[in-house]
């Protein structure tokens, strides 16, 4: 370490007016405190922020067949500055009926998930958050496991999972339940399993992490109290988990609505997702000004569920 | 009471199968001597054996690697730093803004980044003739701006939690700031770091949406292989390669929690 410090010492006595540029930087307010702040967020700006004011923009534009698809929506002309907006992307989503059936029919299935996600993850969560301290990391471990491994593979799983000679078929088929196969792939059921399964470790940790923090004492006053375990669950437990439900709830539903993966391998063609559809308007018919309407219009669709993130998220801070 | 537990248990008992019959069963049938992927015809390495002779399996899988390492290597510097500056500084300008944009990338979805990424690079390309052709580059790019946001929560839980004191009494012993940082802070944050590295890295190795968008016809990344295989149908051989992505993932996993055991007991 001290021999980096001397090469650096050197590196900088050698640079004429080194001394002088940091001055004017100061000067400017980039000071070494300036730098560090500027570094992620000058990188963030341009790579995060900056991006959707270009989708916006190009949602303005028309359609073109040219290299970039689309026609400038700002041009010079002797002098005159030419500014063409074009709403008719966003009146086109209108018109067509099947924009608005994808929007809605992506938060009906991605509402559904995520309560079919809260029903199966919050037993699990409670039952994590009551074991012995030394059997909480690995029962967590377990919950987070397979998250890391590829979800492209696991949402691939289920297609030999669901097919019409896939396992659960070959085996209710074996056992005499059924005669013939269940179709359960390429339906809108398959893509509940899908997203359930791909985000339930979402729905499990922070819920975990709300229940393992509830005080043990209010539970058994409300027992001593007379209170039957349902009555306490009900009225006491469910109230004081209320921000880490919709903490979880939230991280299920908003990747959810723009899901492409599950759908596209697990749905079958009428199931309509708007992520999907945004993809299709994308690569197939290279139709960028519409796909840029899309994302906007999708992006005004989860304000309200990222606020109420941000909000359970913020609960749930101050009370640790 | 004890009724209560039972349903709870099963319940958790259920919830862990159903997480878990899957992964087993890409495990079990990769196995599988049968073309058909769901019917057991005897035990067999073959589809691994083919899959190590399918170019494009290789060559997209050198790709990915390479994209995850410089990527995740980018997204842990800048969600340090961005950590930091979140956590130590006080109050500047734009702190709520740079709160935001580290945040949100983790609930936005997929493909709207892709998009975003994709249409910026293009009126870059249009503006000052950067970046030239889309590909790895792009790709390292889009992965290190999201993987920065998931880099950050990790890194900004471990500087909450650090022990200020150490930080002050390097201070008071005359350590400039920087020199603090490299010296004091880093050394015990290291931990958050690794885990930080990982997540990342494997983040950008399972993307599929976000570098479709932002690639060029040169650079195909391992899922993009692997979903358009997929979609045409089961394969074996991407039941082998899941196999040795489990395989990896595990035994990486055990390293990690063998090491971090044995450096908690240190302390």
């Amino acid at each position: 370490m001290s021999m980096f410090a001397h090469t650096e010492t050197n590196a900088r006595s050698r640079l004429p007016g080194g001394k002088a540029l940091g001055g004017l930087l100061q000067r400017l307010g980039l000071g070494g405190r300036g730098l560090v702040i500027a570094i992620p967020t000058l990188w963030l700006l341009l790579f995060f922020l900056i991006p959707f004011l270009v989708v916006a923009k190009i949602s303005l534009s028309e359609a073109a067949i040219a290299r970039p698809p689309y026609l400038p929506i700002w041009e010079w002309d002797d002098g005159l500055l030419n500014i063409n907006l074009n709403f008719g992307n966003y009146l086109f989503l209108l018109e067509d009926p099947l924009y608005l059936s994808a929007y809605l029919e992506s938060i009906k299935i991605a509402g559904i998930s995520t309560l079919i996600a809260l029903l199966i993850g919050y037993p699990m969560a409670y039952l994590i958050a009551r074991s012995p301290e030394n059997q909480r990391n690995i029962l967590l471990m377990l919950v987070v496991l397979p998250f890391w491994t590829s979800f492209l593979l696991r949402v691939y799983a289920w297609i030999g999972f669901l097919k019409a000679n896939g396992i659960i078929n070959n085996f209710l088929l074996w056992t005499g339940i059924i005669d013939e196969p269940l179709i359960m792939l390429q339906t809108d059921f398959a893509v509940y399993v899908g997203i359930v399964y791909s985000y339930l470790p979402f729905m499990i940790l922070p819920l975990y992490a709300n229940l393992v923090k509830l005080d043990q004492s209010y539970i058994e006053a409300s027992a001593d109290l007379g209170a039957r375990p349902v009555t306490t669950f009900l009225t006491v437990t469910l109230p004081l988990s209320a921000s880490g439900i919709i903490a979880g709830c939230m991280l299920v539903f908003i990747p959810a609505v723009g899901e492409f993966v599950i759908p596209a391998l697990l749905g079958g063609p009428d199931t309509l997702m708007i992520g999907r559809v945004l993809w299709d308007e994308f690569f197939s018919n290279r139709d960028w000004p519409i796909a840029s309407a899309v994302a906007i219009v999708m992006l005004f669709v989860l304000v309200i569920p990222i606020m109420m993130l941000r909000k359970a998220q913020a609960v749930e801070e101050g009370a640790s | 009471m004890q009724g209560k537990s039972r349903f709870l248990k099963i319940t958790a008992f259920l919830g862990f199968a159903f997480l878990y019959a899957p992964i087993i069963s890409l495990v079990i049938f990769s196995f599988n001597e049968s073309k058909l992927v769901t019917v057991w015809g005897g035990f067999s390495t073959k589809w691994y054996a083919e899959l190590f002779r399918d170019p494009q399996i290789l060559e997209a899988a050198w790709v990915s690697a390479k994209i995850a390492f410089v990527s995740a290597t980018l997204a842990v510097t800048v969600g340090t730093v961005a950590s930091f500056v979140l956590i130590r500084f006080s109050k500047f300008r734009a702190k709520s803004l740079l709160s935001m944009m580290i945040t949100a990338p983790l609930v936005m979805p997929e493909v709207i980044i892709g998009l975003s990424l994709l249409l910026l690079f293009v009126a870059m390309e249009g503006l000052i003739g950067w970046p030239g052709s889309r590909g790895v580059l792009t790709i390292i790019i889009a992965h290190a701006t999201f993987g920065a946001a998931y880099a950050a929560v990790v890194i900004q839980s471990r500087l909450v939690d650090m022990d200020l004191s150490i930080e002050e009494a390097a201070q008071d012993l005359g350590a400039k700031p920087v020199r603090v940082f490299f010296d004091v802070t880093l050394p015990v944050i290291a931990p958050a770091l690794v885990s930080a590295w990982l997540l990342a890295f494997t983040l950008s190795l399972d993307d599929l949406v976000v570098a479709s968008f932002v690639s060029g016809p040169g650079a195909s990344t391992l899922p993009m292989v692997i979903f358009s295989k997929v979609r045409l149908g089961v394969s074996p051989d991407v039941n082998a390669l899941a196999t040795i992505i489990i395989g990896l993932v595990s035994l990486g996993i055990i390293v990690t929690a063998l090491h971090m055991n044995r450096s908690k007991r240190n302390l």
